[in-house]
């Protein structure tokens, strides 16, 4: 929902990010704010998960130049917990398999480390499990993912449910979702549209990476943003990504050249 | 390697203290003469002293073996000094005899010998240097026929016994440290459980290397005869020296009619430092007897310490429907070697034995897992099942197994399964992603790779072992 008196959650200016001295990112600008959904849209490879995985903090990639600011503290001061601890989740693509490591243990450590970073009382093992077990099921997830090792041998479309059952655990002031659409049935998508949208509030923000219309059927985006190339190339409201599913990402891309042309030209006279 | 991983392993060692109390250190250098002074020093009979100098005469026919997966320069043998006591009354009535430095020593390390050992209801034999200084519990144990001593005291009051099983579950001349563990062997603790006697708590040996240059060669002896049952612990530690220490124990269990004897190990010797200067060599022979039918042999340990450690503790299922186990977890990091894993040696029919071997490598150490199952051409159905797992930290450090099948007999059923994992900068970034950090999220992992190994462990160890771990690995992380 946007509103003009909201706060502002995020803001990217000029990002640049290379991951083994390649650049990936090349000057990308964003602003989020509360209750707004934003939609990340474009090309296979052309940085979007790169984009999450800079602003979640991986250590792979090294941020070259330009800013991030989150509530107003400078994001690339602060390590990946204190990043996550500070309210940014991010809901992987690829969500990485733990064996060994019982769900169920998992998911009630990383929720207590956020309930005493925000003051609250942590749960004992047999109080969480009445916690889990309710927002599993209004996930329509089995109680038994509790018992198994963190993700390992779930399927593609478990795997995305467990991330957004870990969201509904840590209630994040922004929500960043990587293609947490791929893979999940027909059925599934409508399950966790409306996990995603019972979360979704006017203090926090959701940035939806995808490829496909039908999640932002759900979901409803107030902004939709085309990457191209390491960067936004086109923003605009929910009709753009109906406009992308007809006619691709190539009329976008040219039409961003024409315009960089005349800018550069326009410089030049 | 990322920093958070390195960080996290590179934690000091809180035990490598030296303890200020005079000692009788004798000459270095290792001769007949040496172990007549030893022998003649503890006062022992003459067929003490002919079991020593029949171990020495095979030691110095033998060669140091050099099959492990372990490298380090020669050991100079005669530069280590073979007894050292720290200079007390000979013997002691109570504990509040005992010197308060060694008390204090004690204290530090977390072994209760005072009033909380009481709470802790574990009965402690402790091993300062060469000499046992202190065992608790004593009268409590003895109204119940249990005999728990240290090996001296053994073989003062209790000759009989001593001279009846000291040796033949390995014999002297079983490999080159056994052998030399034989001729020298100072002290250690002795257990008898008699028949139909359940031990009433865990009994514990705390073993303590607290002079530079000395040997610590102790020898631990555990009978449980027939249907009696006890569960042993035992923790070592060393202080900080630049130079290296040899221990080469020897410890020898025989489990008789459906009796049982679990001894489970928690080995924090100082590893040397980060850049492997100094550190304990730690080559240990140990087994057990099933002698009886029914009987159950159990090993389980957790190994963290030592610069270098060579350790097959092993099982001989001799008693028809025996039992062995096996559950380790070796932990190695910076220029840790380790080279460790088991026996099991099926002779009984219906034998079975359980192998669950963890390794964890980070830094630059190597890790291997050695073992053996043998089954006999008289062992009818022998079951064995192996299990093999190891896990890197970073990517310096190694990891081997080396699984050694040896069957004659067509009805066993032999089952070997092995793993790698690795704990990756992903997985790292995952709980940190959910805000947990570096040292949580290994110790998280590494607690779900041991799980099985520390669910063997008594309660009070397996508390002391994650927390172990947890230490050990700090800063391994990346
Ligand atoms: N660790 C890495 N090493 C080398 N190249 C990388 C690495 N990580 C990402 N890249 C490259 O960076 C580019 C952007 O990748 P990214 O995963 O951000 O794309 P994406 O927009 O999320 O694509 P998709 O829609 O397929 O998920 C790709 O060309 C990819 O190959
Ligand atoms: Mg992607």
């Amino acid at each position: 929902m946007i509103n003009k008196e909201s706060k502002t959650i995020l803001e990217v200016h000029g990002l640049h990010a290379t991951v083994n001295g390649v650049e990936i990112l090349k000057g990308l600008d964003l602003t989020v704010k509360s209750g707004e959904v934003h939609a990340i849209m474009g090309p296979n490879g052309s940085g979007k998960s790169t984009f999450a995985k800079v602003l979640a903090g991986h250590t792979a990639y090294e941020v070259t130049a330009g800013t991030a600011m989150f509530e107003g503290q400078n994001l690339f001061e602060l390590a990946p917990e204190e990043r996550a601890r500070a309210g940014v989740f991010l809901a992987f693509q690829y969500p990485i398999e733990i064996p060994g490591v019982a769900n169920s243990q998992f998911l009630r450590l990383t929720y207590n480390t956020m309930q005493a970073q925000r003051g609250n009382e942590e749960l004992d093992p047999l109080e969480f499990d009445d916690y889990v077990r309710d927002k599993m099921k209004r996930l329509e997830m089995s109680p038994n993912f509790l018992d198994r090792s963190v993700n390992e041998g779930f399927s593609g479309g478990e795997k995305k449910r467990n991330e957004i059952l870990q969201m509904a655990l840590l209630e994040p002031r922004l929500g960043v979702l990587d293609e947490t659409d791929s893979g999940l049935d027909i059925d599934a998508l409508s399950v966790v549209a409306h996990g995603v949208n019972e979360l979704a509030n006017k203090d926090n923000a959701i940035v939806l990476v995808t490829h496909y219309q039908r999640l932002l059927n759900y979901i409803v985006p107030d902004f939709v943003h085309v990457v191209d190339n390491g960067r936004i190339i086109k923003t605009g409201g929910k009709e753009l990504a109906l406009e992308l599913e007809t006619r691709g990402y190539d009329w976008v891309g040219v039409e961003h050249q024409a315009a960089n042309l005349a800018t550069v030209t326009a410089g030049a006279a | 390697m990322s920093e958070v991983l390195q960080d996290l392993v590179n934690r000091p060692y809180k035990h490598g203290f030296v303890t200020d109390i005079e000692s009788d250190v004798a000459e270095k250098g290792l001769s007949e003469d040496t172990i007549r002074m030893i022998s003649a020093k503890k006062d022992e009979p003459e067929w003490l002293l002919e079991f020593r100098l029949t171990s020495y005469r095979a030691w110095i026919k033998m060669e140091e073996p050099t099959w492990a997966n372990v490298h380090y320069p020669k050991i100079d043998l005669q530069a280590i000094s073979y007894y050292a006591a720290p200079k007390q009354k000979p013997k002691l009535e109570s504990m509040d005899e005992v010197d308060p430095e060694l008390l204090r020593t004690f204290e530090k390390l977390g072994v209760p010998l005072h009033e909380r050992m009481a709470l802790a209801g574990v009965a402690v034999d402790v091993i300062f240097d060469s000499v046992s200084v202190a065992t608790t519990y004593k009268d409590k144990l003895a109204a119940v026929g249990i005999i728990f001593c240290s090996m001296s005291e053994a073989v003062k009051e209790h000759p009989e016994l001593v001279q009846k099983y000291l040796g033949t579950v390995i014999p002297t001349n079983d490999n080159f440290f056994a052998a030399l563990n034989s001729a020298v062997f100072t002290d250690g603790s002795f257990c008898f459980i008699p028949k139909g006697v359940k031990c009433p708590m865990e009994l514990s040996t705390y073993f303590r290397i607290n002079t530079e240059e000395t040997g610590q060669f102790e020898r631990t002896l555990i009978i449980a005869e027939d249907e009696a049952t006890v569960s042993y612990l035992e923790g070592c530690t060393a202080p900080a020296f630049s130079s290296n220490q040899l221990h080469a124990a020897v410890v020898e269990l025989v489990a008789l009619d459906n009796a049982d004897i679990k001894y489970s190990t928690v080995q924090n010797w100082y590893a040397g430092d980060k850049n492997g200067v100094g550190g304990v060599y730690n080559f240990v022979t140990k087994r057990g007897l099933a002698k009886g039918v029914n009987s159950r042999v159990s090993w389980t340990q957790v190994e963290t310490g030592s610069a270098i450690t060579w350790k097959y503790p092993s099982v001989v299922l001799l008693g028809d429907n025996s039992v062995g186990e096996f559950y380790s977890v070796a932990v190695t990091n910076h220029h840790q070697q380790a080279d460790t894993g088991t026996k099991m040696i099926h002779l009984g029919k219906n034998t079975r034995s359980t192998i669950v071997s963890k390794g964890i490598s980070a830094g630059r150490s190597s890790n291997s897992y050695r073992g053996l199952v043998r089954v006999g051409p008289k062992a009818d159905n022998a079951r064995n099942f192996s299990q093999c797992d190891s896990m890197l930290i970073g990517d310096k450090s190694g990891a081997n197994t080396f699984p050694y099948i040896n069957v004659r007999n067509n009805s066993a059923q032999v089952e070997h399964e092995a793993s790698t994992s690795k704990i990756g900068e992903d997985q790292l970034f995952y709980f940190a992603q959910r805000g947990i950090d570096a040292e949580a999220a290994v110790s998280m992992i590494i607690n779900g790779f041991c799980k099985e190994v520390f669910q063997q462990l008594p309660m009070e160890f397996a508390a002391e072992a994650t927390q172990l771990l947890g230490l050990k690995l700090e800063g391994s992380v990346g």
